[in-house]
């Protein structure tokens, strides 16, 4: 079920304001932010956020192609490396 | 009859016919045939050319349909892809798209089975 219109896109509201602050005195600076739930609103736009994926934070340059989505589909949290392949020694001791 | 240049089945009911065309399906021949006055259980060879002029016009100015839908289709995925989102990285992996689980099943995105070689089954 999608969030009530109502209310609006849930943005962090401390990151909100932390890009308003920026966008008033013209500054672009990279924000580390942890809220990966938060969605990409217009105001966001040109800044770079680096988002958190449980590790480290990921730097995603906000386009306004992005807008709509959330922080977390740009930190990818899992580090998907291709399966061992045609290694002898190792296929047989597992 | 042809219509955005499939052609549709003679023998066949109106109503099933249109399920011929990409991008329509029971639904939404009901909702066509309605709107054009035509019924559901007319033989597609039994529909004279001022019924099938007015079908074809109103399916055409109305629904996105075969390969202009196709292109959409094509294109939304494309941008997922582009903007390296979460959902586009899973469509360039041929992974399920939508949180299903990929341990098991997920055959139709995977493809058929490919057996590893001496990979035990349970431990």
């Amino acid at each position: 079920m999608s969030r009530s219109v109502k209310k609006g896109a849930y943005v962090h509201v401390r990151l909100l304001k932390k890009i308003e602050r920026l966008n008033q005195k013209g500054e672009k600076q990279i924000i580390k932010t942890w809220a990966r739930s938060s969605t990409i609103v217009p105001a966001m736009v040109g800044h770079t956020l680096a988002v958190y994926n449980g590790k480290t934070h990921i730097p995603v340059f906000i386009t306004d192609a992005l807008v709509g989505h959330k922080l977390g589909e740009f930190a990818p949290t899992r580090n998907f490396r291709s399966h061992v392949k045609g290694d002898r020694k190792i296929r047989k001791s597992i | 009859m042809r219509i955005a240049g499939v052609d549709l089945p003679s023998q066949k009911k109106l109503e099933v016919a249109l399920t011929y065309l990409y991008g329509i399906g029971k639904t939404l021949a009901k909702e066509i045939l309605e709107a054009c006055q035509l019924s559901p259980d007319l033989r597609v060879r039994d529909v004279n050319d001022e019924q099938s002029m007015r079908l074809r016009q109103y399916i055409e100015q109305k629904y996105l349909i075969e390969s202009d839908l196709k292109r959409v289709e094509s294109m939304n995925i494309k941008r997922l892809m582009d903007i390296g989102c979460y959902r586009g990285r899973r469509h360039r992996a041929l992974l399920p798209v939508r949180g299903q689980r990929t341990r098991s099943n997920a055959r139709t995105r995977r493809g058929a089975k490919k057996t590893v070689a001496g990979k035990k089954l349970a431990k």
